[in-house]
C-alpha cells in the first residue's frame, strides 16, 4: 500500500535564490499535490508607498525587485503619467524601451544560469552569468548603477544616450550574442539537459490561460500573450515579433527565453536606431487624481500597477500585483504528478522571483 | 485611466464572474482599498488586452463569496486580502487562515486605514504640506 507523506520544499534550498516554501503531498517519489507557503520576505512595501510622496515613490516601486528594477519604476511612471495627463517627450520613450530590453536580457541570463544550476551543469551557468556581466557593464555605463539603475522619472528619465555610449552598446550586444551563439547550443540541444527538461512540468494551453499564467510560462504553452504588442512606451513603432512555443514543458520555456534574447538585443538596436532627438524629460506640476491599472511586459511577465491618487502627494492606494504571484497556480498544476526529482528544475522554470511576489 | 468598470453587488458578483469567463476571459488580479466604513473591491479580467474591471462596495464585516471556484488562480490574491483587511471569504478553495503572506505576531489587516503603521506622521506632514501649497 502506497503511503502518503508531505515534504517541505524549501523555504531554503540550494535551488531557490529566494525563500518560499512548496509543501509536496508525495505518493512515493510522485506528488499528488502541491501547495505553496510565502511571507518569509514580505516588507510592507504597498502601505509605505502610502506614507510616502508620490515621487518619492519612483524610488520604491524600482526597488520592489533587485532584478528587473528598471521595469517597476517604468510601470509606475507610466501609470502616474497616464493620471496626471503627462505627456512623456518621444526620446525619453526610446530610451525607456533601451533600459528596459537590457535588464529582460540580463534577466533571462541569469534564470537560464539558475536553471543549468538547477540540473547540475555548473559550467554552463557559470558561462551565462559570465556573459551576463556584460550586459551589467552597459547598465553601468550608461545609468551609473549596476542593479538600481535610478533613471526612470515622472515625465521621462534623468540620463541620456549620448552617440558614443550607443555605439558602446552595440558593440557590447555584438560580442554578447557572439558569446551566446557558443553556449545556448549546449542549453538547446545538449542530449542530458533535454533529459532534464523535455516533457517536464507540462502546462497546456487551456490551462495556462485558466490559471492566469503569465510571460514566458503562458507563451511556451502557446498562449500568444505579450504586453508589448499593446505599444506602450516607443514598443509601438518598432518591430516587434511575439515568440511562442506549444509544448508548455520545461524545455519549452526554456527556449521562449532563448529566443526572447535575440528579439531583445534586436529591439534595443531598433530603438538606439530610431530614436529621436529632444529632451529627455518633461516638467511635471501637481498631483494624481483618479485610478489606474498600469500593466507592462516584464521578463517575467505582465506586471500590474493598481495606483489611486486623491489630489494629494499622498497615494491613495498603491497595489503591486507581480508576475510571479500569476504563475503560482500554474506552478501548482505543474508539479501535480511529477517526480520529486523534478520538483528544483519546474520551480525554476517559472523564474519565481519572491521579494518582488511579497512586496 | 480605469475604464470599462462595472458596479455590481456581492449577490450579483459570483454570476458576472462566471459570464465574464464564458466570453473567454482571463483573471488577472483583485485590488482592495479601505473607505473607512467598507471596503472598495475591484476585480480586474483581460482578454486580448483588454480590460473589464467589476467593483463592488462591501461593508465593513461582511464576508464575501470566493470566486476561486469559478478561477482558481483567484485563491491567492483572496488569501491576501483576507490577511491585509481582514475580509472574510466563504467557500476559499484553500484557506491559510489569516497566515498566507503575513507571519505570526504581524499586525491583524495592516493595510485598513485605521492602522497607522510605520511612516503616518510624514503622511500627515506632507499631505498637510499639499493642502498648504493648493491653498497658496
Amino acid at each position: 500500500m502506497i503511503r502518503r507523506n508531505t515534504i517541505p520544499f524549501g523555504p531554503q534550498h540550494p535551488v531557490l535564490p529566494e525563500p518560499i516554501q512548496l509543501r509536496l503531498v508525495m505518493e512515493d517519489e510522485k506528488i499528488v499535490e502541491a501547495l505553496p507557503s510565502i511571507g518569509y520576505v514580505h516588507r510592507g512595501l504597498e502601505k509605505i508607498a502610502e506614507k510616502k510622496d508620490y515621487v518619492q515613490d519612483v524610488y520604491l516601486a524600482e526597488r520592489i525587485c533587485g532584478i528587473c528594477s528598471f521595469m517597476h519604476s517604468q510601470n509606475y511612471c507610466q501609470g502616474i503619467e497616464s493620471l496626471m495627463n503627462v505627456a512623456v517627450p518621444d526620446r525619453a520613450r526610446f530610451l525607456r524601451v533601451v533600459w528596459a530590453e537590457i535588464h529582460r536580457i540580463h534577466s533571462h541570463l541569469l534564470i537560464l544560469g539558475l536553471l543549468a544550476d538547477a540540473f547540475g551543469f555548473e559550467n554552463l551557468f557559470m558561462r551565462l552569468w559570465q556573459i551576463r556581466e556584460l550586459v551589467l557593464d552597459i547598465m553601468e555605463k550608461t545609468t551609473g548603477g549596476r542593479v538600481i539603475l535610478g533613471v526612470c522619472t515622472i515625465g521621462g528619465v534623468k540620463r541620456d544616450i549620448t552617440p558614443e555610449t550607443s555605439d558602446y552598446i552595440l558593440r557590447q550586444l555584438d560580442e554578447i550574442e557572439r558569446q551566446l551563439s557558443a553556449v545556448l547550443p549546449s542549453l538547446t540541444h545538449d542530449y542530458s539537459v533535454k533529459q532534464r527538461l523535455v516533457g517536464i512540468g507540462v502546462l497546456p494551453k487551456d490551462k495556462a490561460y485558466e490559471l492566469g499564467a503569465v510571460g514566458p510560462v503562458a507563451r511556451a504553452s502557446g498562449v500568444a500573450m505579450d504586453l508589448r504588442e499593446s505599444g506602450y512606451a516607443a514598443y509601438g513603432e518598432l518591430n516587434f515579433a511575439m515568440v511562442t512555443e506549444s509544448a508548455g514543458d520545461c524545455y519549452a520555456r526554456t527556449l521562449v527565453r532563448v529566443r526572447e534574447l535575440a528579439t531583445s538585443a534586436d529591439l534595443t538596436r531598433q530603438a538606439l536606431a530610431k530614436m529621436p532627438s529632444g529632451p529627455i524629460t518633461t516638467p511635471v506640476k501637481g498631483s494624481p487624481t483618479g485610478e489606474v491599472l498600469a500593466r507592462i511586459e516584464q521578463p517575467r511577465g505582465e506586471l500590474n500597477f493598481y495606483i489611486k491618487g486623491n489630489g494629494s502627494r499622498n497615494l491613495e492606494r498603491f497595489r503591486v500585483r507581480t508576475p510571479t504571484f500569476a504563475n503560482l497556480p500554474p506552478l501548482l498544476h505543474m508539479l501535480t504528478g511529477c517526480q520529486l526529482a523534478d520538483v528544483p528544475v519546474i520551480a525554476i522554470c517559472i523564474d519565481p522571483c519572491i521579494s518582488c511576489t511579497e512586496r | 485611466m480605469l475604464d470599462n468598470v462595472t458596479e455590481t453587488t456581492a449577490e450579483a458578483l459570483p454570476a458576472r464572474v462566471w459570464q465574464t469567463r464564458q466570453e473567454g476571459y482571463r483573471f488577472v488580479t483583485m485590488t482592495c482599498t479601505d473607505l473607512g466604513d467598507s471596503h472598495d473591491i475591484l476585480y480586474h479580467f483581460d482578454r486580448n488586452y483588454s480590460l473589464r474591471h467589476f467593483r463592488l462596495r462591501l461593508p465593513r464585516g461582511e464576508c464575501l463569496a470566493s470566486i476561486s471556484s469559478i478561477f482558481f488562480a483567484a485563491i491567492l490574491v483572496e488569501n491576501e486580502i483576507k490577511d491585509l483587511f481582514g475580509i472574510e471569504f466563504s467557500g476559499l478553495a484553500i484557506d491559510y487562515k489569516g497566515r498566507f503572506i503575513l507571519s505570526d505576531g504581524a499586525p491583524l489587516a495592516p493595510l485598513n486605514k485605521s492602522h497607522a503603521g510605520i511612516g503616518m506622521e510624514i503622511r500627515n506632514l506632507t499631505q498637510a504640506a499639499s493642502k498648504k501649497e493648493a491653498r497658496s
